[in-house]
């Protein structure tokens, strides 16, 4: 009996424990739904007192207008939250922005240049696709129409639409039309389609996110502004407490500078590594390392200032020699932004440097009489540019650039390279810009620019008044 | 030398148990709730700073490092971070967060948005097409908060579940004891009209009856300009005893303007954990805010 006793007993305490356990819990789950019942109606309480005051606050609003009417109004009592107009209170949730995002971005200048920029030349460079100073007078700039948003949980995707007028014609450019995974292992990341080269800092941003009206040369002369085409890219970010991230790009060719018509479908590789962090709570960094490896083949209208081939039309047939055969560009990029406490709407500061060598490794050729010359060619171009944006109150920057190319030639033929684009006739470009800016809100910029352009020997004063406007979807505050 | 040799060995096998639940949070208010609630469990790192305003944050290379390794993302979200959030969880490459994921908290998502626009167009400022973002100025938001991050805590790591449940209780009591000892403190400034530079007070005026009767910016986002501001004071003029309250981010020449004409008292209130030197943790930090709207006359000004 007694056995029987302590048996049971051990049982119900064995018992016990867990059933008190359980107990315990729905206990403690009771009280966290009465918490959560609790709270909820603490908040529709506040929603109702937020109507009630609302209704009474227009009926006064009323009385108040009706008052207005009088010549001597009284002193105002009542909420003057000045500009807002009284919103309800909707208990309605969600997110309601944009899917997908849709922004557009409108760009407007007008321009005044010493010299005609229908004339101008980068001494040593070719000036190719969207490259250049611009028009003289109203333009209007580079307009983008922006549609992104993930797919689904796998896929983000982006489009972008660029409108440029050149002359009165509308030219319509899809700058970039891609599919970005979100969710592959590793935090590798594949980017498909058409978009702009993670290569160096600049040539990521988009025209309107650039801190002066233009690139700078390196990336005009070289990269006709932007390195963008076709291709697939990876990359993949290195799990460290710094940023590491490491990518490479398969490019088709297409636009300058990576023009090709031969029987690769692969002519053009980019390699990619990027590493950066924070000093302090007020600053941070990021430098970048970068080569694009590419056949080219320009046989097509590159190598040409906009308009130059008409006033040749009728004359004997006289084009410059043309190039083709490998490039190899290295570039590094370093980017410095400062703010006390890390506090960038207040005040800050932007200092940016890159440079870009490209070697070239081919032929020239070109048609003389319909007999074809050629040499082989083996120069380089390089440059950089070094700039410092401040923003020294809020809505308000000033920046200061300075832009610094060079080139030297050596081939089988002088002629040839003579008549070429790369014989800078012992000019190396240089040009200093100066810009000042005022953002009413994220959504705004006016821009007034200054640059003294040596460009080609001879120097070109310019001014540039720019508006800025984007609508619609937030913009990225991008790195 | 065999208790170190097994203490080595201990620390090495127990080393890969530790790993910690990485959180990251996009301001310091989540960042300290993390840490009530996740105890040792957690490594918490906080993407701004009490002295950084979280509408203007850049998607700065280390947020990118940090945001890779997370296993749970803590933001206020409503668009407070719209700017910078999308790219960080685009160029993190890291699948745990993203939405959808018990890794992605989105503190709005929880609580009751209030100003939620009808219309949203930009000519309205800066507006958030979901409601007023600043929830954390209500410390009931908070309470709400805590029950949805240790739900989320427990499903991302269910081997500590009690001690999950364990802190939230414990946090539970103690915060909402402190809520009902602040609203006594409090309830004298009921009625008191304010003045705020952004609109990022209303959760706090809601909750203890205060009265907003301008706001220094023009429009959300918007700094002001002198003609404004003389408006302001222009309208304000009736009332007598009128406070300005300002964010410890939002440094501006126009407050200053403002309270010398006007000569109503500024009073900065910390907008989360770490805005003052006193508001060092959650607690603190409501206890410095009713402190110093307690006594807007005692030099509130730093």
């Amino acid at each position: 009996m007694n056995r029987i006793i302590t048996i049971s007993g051990a049982l119900i305490a064995l018992n016990l424990t867990p059933l008190q356990a359980v107990a315990n819990e729905d206990i403690n789950q009771l009280r966290k739904q009465l918490e959560v019942l609790k709270q909820d109606y603490e908040s529709r309480i506040n929603a109702l007192e937020k109507r009630l005051l609302e209704a009474e606050q227009s009926q006064h609003q009323l009385k108040q207008d009706i008052k207005a009417e009088q010549p001597v109004s009284p002193p105002q009592q009542q909420s003057v939250s000045a500009g807002q107009v009284p919103q309800p209170t909707a208990a309605k949730r969600g997110d309601k922005s944009f899917n997908p995002a849709i922004s557009l971005i409108l760009d407007g200048r007008y321009s005044d240049f010493s010299e005609d920029p229908e004339e101008y030349s980068l001494s040593g460079f070719q000036l190719a696709g969207e490259a250049g100073p611009g028009e003289q007078g109203f333009t209007l700039g580079h307009s983008e129409l922006v549609i992104s948003a993930n797919a689904d949980d796998k896929f983000f995707g982006r489009f972008t639409a660029a409108f440029d007028s050149h002359e009165g014609e509308t030219e319509v450019v899809i700058e970039e039309a891609f599919l970005e995974t979100l969710a592959m292992p590793y935090a590798l990341k594949v980017r498909g389609g058409r978009f702009y080269s993670d290569i160096g800092y600049l040539n990521k941003q988009h025209p309107h996110q650039w801190d002066f009206t233009d690139a700078p040369l390196v990336y005009r002369g070289l990269f006709g502004n932007h390195l963008l085409d076709d291709g697939v890219q990876l990359s993949w970010l290195a799990p460290t407490d710094l940023y590491f991230e490491l990518g490479s790009e398969l490019l088709s060719g297409g636009r300058y500078p990576i023009e090709y018509s031969g029987d690769s479908t692969i002519p053009a590789y980019t390699l990619f590594a990027k590493l950066g962090g924070d000093v302090g709570i007020s600053h941070s960094w990021q430098a970048g390392l970068s080569l694009i490896d590419a056949k080219v083949d320009y046989s097509t209208e590159s190598g040409h200032g906009h308009g130059h081939e008409d006033e040749h039309e009728g004359e004997e047939e006289h084009m410059s020699p043309i190039y083709s055969g490998d490039t190899v560009t290295l570039g590094f990029d370093l980017v410095w932004k400062w703010a006390p406490q890390g506090n960038f709407k207040q005040r800050n500061l932007v200092l940016q440097y890159e440079y870009f060598n490209r070697d070239y490794d081919g032929m020239l050729s070109a048609e003389h009489e319909g007999m074809t010359e050629t040499g082989s060619y083996d120069g380089s171009q390089s440059g950089w540019y070094a700039q410092a944006v401040y923003q020294f109150m809020p809505q308000w920057r000033l920046g200061l650039r300075y832009d610094s190319l060079t080139s030297s030639t050596s081939g089988s033929s002088p002629e040839l390279i003579e008549e070429s684009v790369f014989d800078s006739e012992g000019h190396d470009p240089w040009r200093y810009s100066m810009m000042a800016d005022w953002s009413n809100s994220e959504f705004s910029r006016l821009r007034l620019q200054y640059g003294h352009d040596k460009s080609s020997p001879e120097a070109n004063d310019y001014w540039i008044l720019q508006y800025v406007l984007s609508l619609g979807a937030h913009g990225a505050h991008r790195y | 030398m065999r208790r170190y040799l097994l203490l080595v060995f201990t620390l090495l096998v127990s080393l890969p148990l530790q790993a910690n639940l990485k959180v990251f949070t996009c301001e310091p208010e989540w960042a300290a709730l993390a840490e009530e609630l996740g105890g040792n469990h957690v490594d918490v790192t906080s993407a701004t700073q009490a002295m950084q305003d979280p509408h203007y944050i850049q998607a700065r290379p280390s947020l990118i490092a940090q945001i890779r390794k997370a296993d749970l993302l803590v933001c206020t979200g409503a668009g407070l971070e719209a700017g910078w959030l999308p790219v960080l969880l685009r160029k993190g490459n890291n699948p745990r967060i993203l939405a959808g994921k018990p890794g992605h908290l989105m503190a709005t998502s929880h609580v009751t948005m209030k100003e939620v626009p009808q219309v949203v167009d930009r000519s309205m400022g800066d507006i958030h097409a979901s409601g007023n973002p600043h929830i954390q100025t209500d410390p009931r938001n908070i309470a709400k908060v805590a029950t949805v991050l240790t739900d989320r805590l427990i499903q991302i790591d269910s081997a500590n579940r009690d001690e999950y449940q364990r802190r939230y209780e414990d946090f539970s009591l103690r915060w909402n004891t402190a809520i009902k000892d602040w609203q006594q403190k409090a309830a004298s400034v009921k009625g008191m009209p304010v003045v705020v530079y952004h609109r990022s007070w209303i959760y706090l005026q809601d909750w203890l009856g205060l009265k907003e009767v301008a706001s220094l910016e023009p429009k959300p986002g918007i700094p002001p300009g002198s003609r404004y501001l003389a408006d302001v004071l222009n309208r304000t003029q009736g009332f007598t005893d009128l406070v300005i309250i300002h964010s410890q981010y939002q440094e501006s020449k126009a407050i200053e303007w403002f309270s010398r004409k006007s000569g109503a008292p500024v009073v900065l209130l910390p907008s989360t954990v770490g805005g003052t030197a006193e508001a060092e943790d959650l607690f603190s930090w409501y206890e410095e805010i009713i402190r110093r709207l307690l006594k807007p006359h005692g030099g509130g000004n730093e």
